[in-house]
């Protein structure tokens, strides 16, 4: 049933006018069944014929349009999609910051995380981790940084930071909170994506996305927009939450409902990406991953470590290929 | 503007100061010494030919390595210290004794006595000879506030949130002058000021003891450390070297002013009595052959010290400097860390002087703080969070607990005088002294070399 309905999909999105009445009649219909798309296939994408209403003219008109949106999210069918992430994340803005809040998690994580970003980028970028900066003259970008949790550490490791997300609140709180410390108030935050800063034009030595892709209509879209900002010889760090089992039982199911560590439907399970399909659309965006490590929660001394273990949270460090632009 | 600011330089502070200037990490972190003493400044010269000063220190081998890789070791060396290999424990009632050998655990050392003014002095001159970036206040803290970086950014903050991530402690000093630090670190001893600024509560109760301190001297060498256990409280004898001595004796106040004022022949006369045949018999040296061929499969592998008869400590000639008092007590922070301020050594915990720990559990937070701090910095986190600290204070706190926890519980075990207890007691002697597995765990132990007792 599901798989019909993403082949419905697949052939209205083409087709943007006559596709919005249908696809509105049918999330009528269906309210609460959400509906991504995952064009992770290599079948061409199925030649319609246009609808009568719909002029020949048009249709040049809607591709050019689809692709100046990009894939964090102006489609008109899938924006409402990505409004209802944005405003989740509008709700709990003003508690980026409260350690005991709803993203005490991520501040929980977030050393694990640096650290895997330290020694990734230390290697690829030959510095030395023994510094105390071993980041000085990288530019680094930080996308969907929410309250900057991850923008900071980068900064007092020495990076030139500039922190992006969609949410125009955690900018300002996390330009709040940078302010604080000398060190940090040099990092720039913009409220943008990342598609409007390849527009600009902009160039990283390293685009780092940590726990955004799930959260995104289109995923392939989005790692082409990574890929784009960054540099030749540039890294690219994507994390997020692996498909599984295992996942849905610990991310869902235990983080959500029976700890509340997490508010209710902060994730969406058919969302997450196995680690095989990010290599895959990262590697479509000229990207090939080098390394992929997971993390693991310890309940007993509540902490979180790197691992092997790929089946609920893992991190992607990849660099641009040399071929690619 | 990176600081780090310390508070009081006495032991486990030069440490710290140390420990943060040798790792690459945290070189360029800027230090600033709070501490009004004015040696403090100076280069004090010790005269090896002083007589011994009776505040001393019994530091474990694990500090020795600490003071190695700071390179403070080298000092202790050339001065006044002694290693001792040997330990006797007994106490009044004659029914049992512990003798523990190094060797026991292939060790050539159980411990280093050292005077205190050594260890400082040792610590400072490798200080002054970093090229660390320390400076020191000769003066006292007055008080201190969280601030942020700037009043129009908290103006701003939506609720208090983010407010209480004040971005730096300004600490206000009596000679007028103000800092502003990330991290404050208090190391001001018992009655620590720093503690009482932040807030932070502690549990603690006065042992109803005071303990005399003199320095001794003896006609012959002592290389052995004793304790014995009288009604009133441990007496022990520390070898210092040159044939002098220390002793911590332990007594009810009333005691300790009576021996305090006593004329010095006397109090000789005392001590060797207490060490001798005061309040009890020897106890007998018991040899396992008595006990047949039923425990042999118990002593299969003895240590050499188990086989070791009782001895009687060497006589005390006379005294070799004044007996000074302090009272005793139990104390512990009940949080070692609140928001930008840590504490360690006394100021976290103070504990009973009977089996030398105290200042070596100072040393040891010295040395896990200076890591934390370092960890922290390798990830970008801001040295002050209390996340990091917290970090500290789960590593430190249970290892401190166990350690005051058994200290306690042998304290209160020896005061009482009743029959079915001191033949428990004089079976616990018995245990340490012959089954081998409990002694090498006690001595691990209580050298620093094991983290927990009886589960390593």
């Amino acid at each position: 049933m599901a798989s019909k309905s993403l082949k419905l999909c697949r052939a209205l999105c083409n087709n943007t006018q006559h596709g919005r009445n249908i696809f509105l009649a049918l999330s009528a219909s269906r309210a609460s069944q959400r509906i991504q798309r995952r064009l992770f296939s290599n079948d061409p994408q199925p030649d319609l014929v246009d609808p009568p209403s719909t002029s020949p003219s048009e249709k040049p008109q809607s591709h050019d349009t689809r692709r100046n949106e990009g894939g964090a999210g102006r489609r008109p069918f899938s924006s409402s999609l990505n409004d209802v992430e944005l405003a989740k994340f509008s709700a709990i803005a003003e508690t980026w910051w409260d350690p005991v809040g709803p993203f005490k998690p991520l501040h929980a994580m977030n050393p694990t995380r640096v650290s895997f970003i330290r020694s990734a980028l230390c290697r690829h970028f030959r510095k030395d981790p023994s510094s105390a900066k071993p980041f000085e003259g990288l530019r680094i970008v930080d996308v969907g940084c929410g309250g900057g949790i991850l923008s900071e550490p980068l900064a007092r490791m020495g990076a030139t930071v500039v922190g992006i997300d969609a949410v125009e609140k955690n900018t300002k709180i996390a330009r709040l909170h940078a302010e604080l410390d000398p060190v940090t108030s040099s990092i720039e935050y913009c409220c943008t994506t990342a598609e409007k800063l390849v527009e600009e034009q902009r160039k990283f030595d390293a685009v780092i996305a940590l726990e955004v892709i799930e959260h995104v209509a289109d995923p392939a879209e989005f790692c082409k927009s990574l890929a784009a900002l960054t540099d030749t010889n540039g890294a690219t760090v994507i994390s997020t939450i692996n498909r599984s089992m295992r996942s849905y039982a610990t991310a869902i199911v235990a983080a959500e409902y029976l700890l509340h560590w997490l508010p209710r439907g902060t994730h969406q399970w058919s969302s997450f990406l196995t680690p095989e399909e990010l290599v895959l659309i990262l590697q479509r965006a000229s990207i090939s991953v080098q390394e992929i490590a997971g993390f693991v929660y310890n309940p007993l001394t509540g902490r979180w470590a790197l691992s092997d273990d790929l089946s609920v949270n893992f991190i992607a460090f990849g660099t641009k290929n040399m071929n690619s632009q | 503007m990176t600081l780090l600011l310390l508070e009081v330089a006495w032991l486990a502070l030069p440490l710290l100061v140390l420990s943060v200037a040798s790792m690459p990490l945290t070189k360029q972190l800027k230090v600033a010494i709070i501490d009004s003493n004015p040696a403090l400044g100076r280069r004090d010269c010790i005269e090896k030919t002083d007589l011994p000063d009776p505040r001393v220190s019994t530091v474990t081998p694990a500090t020795i390595s600490f003071f190695k890789d700071v390179g403070a070791w080298d000092y202790v060396q050339q001065n006044r210290h002694a290693f001792f290999d040997k330990m006797q424990v007994w106490d009044y009632t004659g029914l049992g004794y512990t003798r523990y050998n190094a060797r026991d655990v292939g060790k050539e050392i159980l411990g280093c006595v050292v005077e205190n003014k050594v260890l400082h002095a040792s610590l400072l001159s490798c200080l002054q000879k970093s090229d660390f970036h320390k400076t020191i206040y000769p003066s006292r803290l007055t008080s201190m506030a969280l601030q942020s970086h700037s009043k129009e950014v908290e103006s701003k903050l939506p609720g208090a949130k983010l407010c209480d991530h004040g971005s730096f402690v300004k600490l206000d000093l009596s000679n007028g002058d103000s800092l502003f630090a990330k991290l404050v670190v208090g190391a001001d001893g018992a009655k620590s000021y720093v503690r009482e600024l932040a807030g932070l509560k502690t549990t603690g109760w006065n042992y109803s003891q005071n303990a005399i301190i003199c320095t001794v001297e003896h006609n012959v060498e002592n290389q052995c450390a004793w304790q014995r256990f009288l009604p009133t409280g441990p007496i022990a004898l520390l070898p210092i070297g040159d044939r002098f001595s220390n002793i911590v004796w332990t007594m009810s106040p009333k005691e300790s002013s009576e021996r305090k004022t006593m004329n010095e022949d006397d109090f000789v006369k005392a001590v060797n009595h207490a060490l001798d045949y005061g309040y009890g018999p020897h106890p007998q040296s018991s040899s396992v052959s008595n006990y047949g061929d039923r425990l042999s499969w118990l002593i299969a592998d003895m240590t050499s010290s188990s086989k070791e008869c009782f001895e009687v400590p060497p006589k005390v000639v006379k005294i070799a400097s004044e007996r000074m008092v302090f009272p005793l007590s139990l104390l512990h922070s009940n949080d070692y860390a609140s928001n930008r301020v840590v504490l360690i050594g006394d100021a976290a915990h103070t504990v009973h002087p009977l089996a030398g720990q105290g200042v070596n559990l100072g040393f040891g937070d010295a040395t896990v703080l200076s890591k934390v701090i370092s960890d922290g910095i390798s990830i970008g986190s801001d040295i002050g969070e209390i996340s990091l600290l917290r970090k500290f204070e789960a590593e430190r706190k249970p290892a401190n607990i166990m350690m005051m926890a058994l200290l306690d519980g042998f304290q209160k075990a020896y005061t009482v005088d009743f029959g079915p207890l001191n033949v428990l007691r004089a079976a616990a002697f018995h245990a340490a002294q012959f089954i081998t597995p409990l002694k090498k765990n006690i001595i691990s132990y209580a050298t620093g070399e094991q983290k927990w007792p009886l589960f390593s």
